[in-house]
C-alpha cells in the first residue's frame, strides 16, 4: 500500500538580498494513514517552511526541489489547480495565530459553508449542516447559533477549534498542524491537545504536528523528527528520541527544556545563537554549538544513518553513540 | 498573612509590601450611549517580597500579572490600595520619590527586541540608567561599568557599538537584562522574560538569571505563564487568575500538593516532555471559558470553572489564608 | 564563572564570524538598501544633475533669460544656438527653463521645509500629550484639509500680493496637514512601544524620552514625508503660476513657463513641452526618490 505521505530530499531555498538561503536540507520523511508525526525544531530549523512547501504556500522567492508525494502523486510538480483540489480537501492546514488565518469580515458560518461548497459541490443548506455538526464535534457549545458570529467575538482557544473544525470539513486523510498551540494559554492549549487526540482517535487523520514544545509532542505523536538548521538531526519514534536520545543536539533541547518532576536545579543551556540560515557551515549546521564537536564536524556533513544503538532510528551525527551517552553527564553545559 | 516562610527570611524587614492593591481601567461600554465600564485588572492582590528571595507570579492570559508588576513601578498608576517599598509608602507619592525607588528596582521586559531603541547602540542602551541616576559620571566611568555588567551577562566587549537589530532575541535579552542590572538594584522584576526566546536560549537566560541572583543577592520577581520555567527559577510562587490571587505557597510545596483547584488545572496541564507520562495524565479540564475581566463573576472568580464549587463561592469572596505553614490559597474548600 | 573552557572555543569561533566592532546603525541599513534599489538611484543622479544645471547652467550659457532677442523670435529647438528654441520675444527657452528651475525648486524646498517643521511640531505634540489636546489639534488639521486652498490661495495672493515669500507662505499653509498626520500617527505608536516603557520604567525624564527615543525614531517617516511633499509643494506653486498668481514677471518658474507655452502651443509647441517634461521628469524623480526611502525605511525589512 503506497505510503501517505513519502518525501524524498525536500529542498527549501529562498532568494534573499543576502544571498540563496537554504532553509531545509535533504529532508526525508514517510509517514502511512493514521500515524502522528512531529516536527521539532527552534527557529531557523525549517520546519515551517518544509510544510510551506509541500502545501504550495512559499512566498515569492521560495523554490522547492525533490518530491513530496502524497498518496503517490508529487505534490510539488502538481499544477496548481490539481493542487487546489487536494489543499482543504485531502490535506488541511492550520496555523498559528487563529486571529490572522481566519478572514475578519465574514462570518463562521460564510467561511466553513465556502469550503464545503467548494470542495464537495454541497448546497448551502446540507453546507452548513454539516458545518454546525462539525462545530459540535470540535466541542463549541450552541453551535448552531454561534456559526453566525465573527471571529472576533471568539476567544483564542475557540478560534483555534473553528480552524480545526474548518480543516476537519472535509475529513482530510492528513492535517499539518503548524504551531497551533503556542499562542494559547496553558489550560486551552491542554484542551486542544486532547481534542487533537480525540479527533485522530475517532477519525484515523493522519497528523503532522510542527512545534517546538517538546511536551506537546510527546502527548500526541508516535514519530518524532528533530530538526536544526534545515537539517534531520535526528529521527525516530517518540519513546526512543525522548527515552533514548543520542544526538547531541536532541540532548541538550530535552535538558533545557523546564521540568515540572525533576528536581535537578539546572537547565542544560546550549551555548551560543541560534543558526543564521544565510551562512550555514558546510559541514553539520550545530557544529558551532555542539559540546561533542569535532574537528571534522564543520566540514563534512554527517549522513543521515541508522543508529548503532538502535536501527530504527536515524540520526546524523559523527560521534559514535556510545561516546556521546557516556560523556553527556560531564558535557554538556549548564 | 505573612505565616508563610516566617523562618526562612529570619525576621528580615520585606523589600517590598503589597496590600490591597487595585488597578482599574475604564472602559467603554456597548451601545449609543455607553455605560462606564471598569476592567478590573488587579483585583485586591496582598504580597511580601524578602531581600534575596525570588517570587514567582504565575497565571494564565488576563489573569493581571503583567499589570501587576507595572503597578509596582507606577508605570500604571494603582488605582487604590498601598505599595510599600522599603517602608515607606508609596500611596500618593512625589514623582521624585519614584525617581528614589527605580534607582532600586528595575524591570526586564517581555519582548527582548522591542524593549531596546533601535536606534541607540549598546553602549548607550546599557548607560542609560548611569546617566539617568548617576550624572556625576564621566563618559570613561560609565563605559567601564557598561563594560563590566556586559561580561558579566555573558556579552563580548567588541559588541559595544552594536545595534539591537545585529543581534539574535537571546542576546537582546542579555543587553536588556545588563541594562537592569548596572544600578545594582535590591530588586528585578522580569515580565515573562524569556516567553519569546527559543527553548535552548530559554534555558541560557534562565540559568543567567539564577546565577546573577545569586552573586549580586537580589530579590527578583519573575512573571511568567509556564509553570515549568517558574519553577526552575522561584522560591515562592503565586498564582493569579482574574486579578486575583488563588495560591501563594513555597515552591516545593505547591508542585508537590496543590491547594487550589485552579492550581491543580494548571500543573495538570502543563505538556509534559515523556510520551508515557503525557498520554497516562489525567488532565484536570476547566469547564467553559475565560470569564471576561469587565465582569468578572461574583465571589469566588474562579467559580464557573471550578469542579468543586458550591453555594459559598457564589456569595462571598474567599479570602487568602494559611492552610499549612508553606501554603496559602484562597478558596472555600478550607 | 558563566562561560566554561568549552565555551570559550566556541565563543572564540563566534568572534570571528562577527562583523567590525563599529556597529551596522538602522541609518547605514537603510542607506544599503537604498542604493540597491536601482530605480531610486537613477532618480536621484537625475534630479541632482537637473538642480545642478538649473543652478550653474545659467552662468555658462552666453543667453540671459529675459534678454530679448528681436530677430530670434519663435525659433524652433535644435537649430543653431537656441537649442531649445525661443519664445515670442525671442528669449532662449533653455535658460528660461533653468532659472525657471532655480524658482520652482527654491520655492519647493523652502516651503516643504516650513510645513515639515509645522507638521513636527504639531504632530508630535499632538501625539505625545494626548487626550483633549489632541483632538483639538487634529480637528484643526481635518479643518484645514476641508478648506478649498485655491480658493483661499488666490484670496490671499490677491490681498496679500505676490512676492516671493508670500507665495512660499500660501504655499506652506496647505502642505503641512500631511506631516502632522504622521508625525502624530508615528508619536502615539511610539509612545507605547516598549523601549519607551522601558525608559520610564528606569527613571529616564520625559523631556530625554521626547529627545532620545522619540524623535530619532521619528526621523524616518520625517524623511519619507518630506521627499513626497515636496513634488506637492512644486506642482502647487506651478498651478498657482499657471492660473497668473504665482511668481511675476520678469521671474519665471516653470509653472510661469507652462503657462506662456499652453497660450501658443498650437504654433510654437516646444515652448510647452520642454517646460512640462522637466517639470515632470522632477516629479517622477522625487516620487522615485520617495518610494526607495519607504523602501529603505520601512521597519518591518529590520
Amino acid at each position: 500500500m503506497t505510503k501517505l505521505i513519502d518525501v524524498q530530499d525536500l529542498n527549501v531555498r529562498f532568494d534573499t538580498p543576502e544571498g540563496v538561503v537554504t532553509a531545509v536540507n535533504g529532508l526525508s520523511f514517510a509517514l502511512e494513514r493514521g500515524q502522528t508525526f512531529g516536527i521539532v525544531g527552534e527557529s531557523g530549523s525549517g520546519k515551517s517552511q518544509s510544510m510551506m512547501a509541500m502545501m504550495g504556500l512559499l512566498a515569492a522567492n521560495g523554490s522547492a526541489s525533490g518530491k513530496a508525494l502524497f498518496n503517490g502523486e508529487d505534490l510539488l510538480s502538481m499544477p496548481a489547480a490539481k493542487l487546489n483540489k487536494i489543499r482543504g480537501n485531502r490535506v488541511a492546514m492550520i496555523f498559528q495565530d487563529p486571529m490572522t488565518s481566519l478572514n475578519p469580515y465574514l462570518t463562521v458560518e460564510r467561511q466553513m459553508t465556502e469550503v464545503l461548497e467548494q470542495h464537495k459541490g454541497l448546497t448551502r443548506k446540507s453546507a452548513l449542516s454539516l458545518a454546525i455538526q462539525t462545530l459540535e464535534q470540535v466541542r463549541i457549545p450552541d453551535a448552531a447559533r454561534r456559526i453566525r458570529m465573527y471571529p472576533h467575538e471568539f476567544s483564542g482557544g475557540m478560534r483555534q477549534r473553528i480552524m480545526i473544525a474548518m480543516a476537519l470539513l472535509c475529513q482530510p486523510d492528513l492535517l499539518i498542524a503548524d504551531e497551533p498551540t503556542t499562542a494559547l494559554d496553558v489550560t486551552v492549549q491542554a484542551q486542544t491537545m486532547q481534542l487533537l487526540r480525540d479527533l485522530q482517535r475517532d477519525f484515523g487523520t493522519a497528523i503532522i504536528l510542527i512545534t517546538h514544545d517538546l511536551g506537546v509532542v510527546a502527548g500526541l505523536c508516535d514519530q518524532v523528527m528533530v530538526l536544526y538548521g534545515g537539517r534531520i538531526m535526528e529521527q525516530g519514534s517518540a519513546d526512543a528520541i525522548f527515552y533514548r536520545p543520542t544526538h547531541p543536539y536532541t540532548l541538550g533541547l530535552l535538558g533545557a527544556v523546564p521540568k515540572l518532576d525533576h528536581e535537578g536545579e539546572r537547565l542544560v543551556a546550549i551555548p551560543g545563537v541560534p543558526p543564521n540560515m544565510a551562512r550555514l557551515p558546510a559541514g553539520c549546521p550545530f557544529s558551532e554549538r555542539c559540546p561533542f564537536v569535532m574537528d571534522q564536524c564543520a566540514t563534512v556533513r554527517p549522513a543521515l544513518e541508522p543508529s548503532e544503538s538502535d536501527p530504527m532510528v536515524l540520526r546524523a551525527c559523527h560521534r559514535a553513540v556510545a561516546d556521546v551517552l557516556r560523556d553527556a553527564e560531564t558535557v554538556l553545559p549548564t | 498573612m505573612n505565616a508563610v516562610l516566617k523562618d526562612s527570611t529570619q525576621g528580615q524587614e520585606p523589600l517590598l509590601s503589597v496590600r490591597d492593591l487595585h488597578v482599574h481601567f475604564n472602559a467603554r461600554g456597548e451601545g449609543l450611549f455607553p455605560k462606564k465600564r471598569t476592567l478590573k485588572a488587579v483585583n485586591g492582590v496582598n504580597l511580601d517580597l524578602y531581600p534575596g528571595e525570588t517570587l514567582g507570579i504565575v497565571g494564565e492570559s488576563g489573569c493581571g500579572k503583567s499589570t501587576l508588576a507595572r503597578a509596582l513601578l507606577n508605570l500604571i498608576p494603582a488605582t487604590s490600595g498601598h505599595v510599600v517599598w522599603l517602608g515607606k509608602d508609596m500611596h500618593d507619592a512625589k514623582p521624585s520619590e519614584w525617581q528614589n525607588v527605580r534607582k532600586n528596582v528595575q524591570m526586564v521586559f517581555q519582548d527582548p527586541l522591542a524593549s531596546l531603541n533601535p536606534r541607540m547602540n549598546v553602549m548607550q542602551i546599557i548607560g542609560e540608567p548611569l546617566r539617568t541616576h548617576k550624572p556625576e559620571l564621566s563618559k570613561d566611568q560609565v563605559k567601564e561599568r557598561v563594560k563590566q555588567v556586559m561580561a558579566r551577562v555573558g556579552l563580548m566587549e567588541n559588541q559595544l557599538y552594536r545595534y539591537p537589530h545585529e543581534f539574535s532575541g537571546g542576546q537582546c535579552q542579555r543587553i536588556g537584562i545588563a541594562r537592569a542590572l548596572i544600578l545594582e538594584p535590591k530588586l528585578i522584576v522580569c515580565d515573562e522574560p524569556v516567553s519569546a526566546l527559543d527553548v535552548s536560549i530559554q534555558a541560557q537566560i534562565i540559568n543567567l538569571l539564577k546565577d546573577l541572583q545569586q552573586q549580586m543577592q537580589m530579590a527578583l520577581i519573575f512573571i511568567a505563564h509556564d509553570l515549568a520555567v517558574v519553577k526552575h527559577v522561584s522560591q515562592r510562587i503565586l498564582v493569579m487568575y482574574l486579578g486575583r490571587v488563588m495560591e501563594l505557597a513555597d515552591k516545593h510545596e505547591l508542585y508537590a500538593a496543590p491547594k487550589h483547584p485552579y492550581t491543580r488545572a494548571l500543573l495538570s496541564a502543563v505538556p509534559l516532555a515523556d510520551p508515557r507520562l503525557e498520554r497516562a495524565k489525567q488532565i484536570q479540564m476547566l469547564a467553559g471559558d475565560l470569564p471576561s475581566p469587565l465582569s468578572p463573576p461574583s465571589g469566588c472568580v474562579f467559580r464557573t470553572r471550578c469542579p468543586h464549587a458550591f453555594d459559598r463561592c457564589a456569595s462571598e469572596i474567599p479570602p487568602l489564608i494559611a492552610v499549612n505553614e508553606k501554603s496559602e490559597a484562597a478558596c472555600w474548600l478550607y | 564563572m558563566l562561560l566554561t573552557k568549552k565555551d570559550d572555543a566556541l565563543v572564540a569561533t563566534l568572534e570571528q564570524a562577527v562583523k567590525a566592532p563599529a556597529g551596522r546603525s538602522p541609518w547605514a541599513d537603510a542607506r544599503g538598501r537604498f542604493m540597491r534599489n536601482k530605480a531610486a538611484v537613477v532618480a536621484l543622479v537625475v534630479l541632482v544633475v537637473i538642480t545642478l544645471l538649473c543652478i550653474f547652467g545659467p552662468m555658462v550659457m552666453h543667453y540671459e533669460f529675459d534678454t530679448a532677442d528681436w530677430d530670434a523670435m519663435k525659433l524652433p529647438p535644435f537649430q543653431g544656438n537656441h537649442y531649445w528654441g525661443t519664445d515670442e520675444s525671442g528669449r532662449d527657452l533653455l535658460v528660461r527653463c533653468m532659472i525657471g528651475g532655480r524658482i520652482s525648486l527654491m520655492v519647493g524646498i523652502l516651503a516643504t521645509i516650513c510645513s515639515v517643521v509645522v507638521g513636527i511640531v504639531w504632530g508630535a505634540t499632538a501625539g505625545f500629550l494626548g487626550g483633549k489636546i489632541d483632538g483639538l489639534m487634529m480637528r484643526i488639521v481635518d479643518m484645514m484639509y476641508a478648506i478649498p486652498y485655491l480658493l483661499i490661495a488666490i484670496l490671499l495672493v490677491t490681498i496679500l500680493g505676490r512676492e516671493f515669500y508670500l507665495v512660499v507662505l500660501t504655499i506652506t499653509a496647505f502642505s503641512w496637514m500631511d506631516m502632522a498626520r504622521v508625525v502624530r500617527g508615528q508619536t502615539l505608536s511610539l509612545r507605547s512601544m516598549e523601549f519607551v516603557e522601558a525608559a520610564r520604567a528606569i527613571g529616564v525624564p520625559t523631556r530625554r524620552i521626547i529627545f532620545s527615543h522619540i524623535v530619532p525614531n521619528l526621523l524616518g517617516v520625517v524623511v519619507i514625508y518630506t521627499t513626497v511633499t515636496v513634488p506637492g509643494v512644486i506642482l502647487t506653486e506651478s498651478v498657482l503660476s499657471f492660473l497668473g498668481l504665482g511668481i511675476q514677471e520678469p521671474m519665471t518658474s516653470w509653472g510661469v513657463l507652462i503657462h506662456d507655452g499652453s497660450g501658443v502651443m498650437d504654433v510654437a509647441p516646444w515652448l510647452l513641452l520642454f517646460p512640462c517634461a522637466l517639470l515632470s521628469i522632477t516629479l517622477y524623480c522625487f516620487n522615485f526618490i520617495g518610494d526607495g526611502l519607504r523602501d529603505a525605511l520601512d521597519p518591518k525589512q529590520r
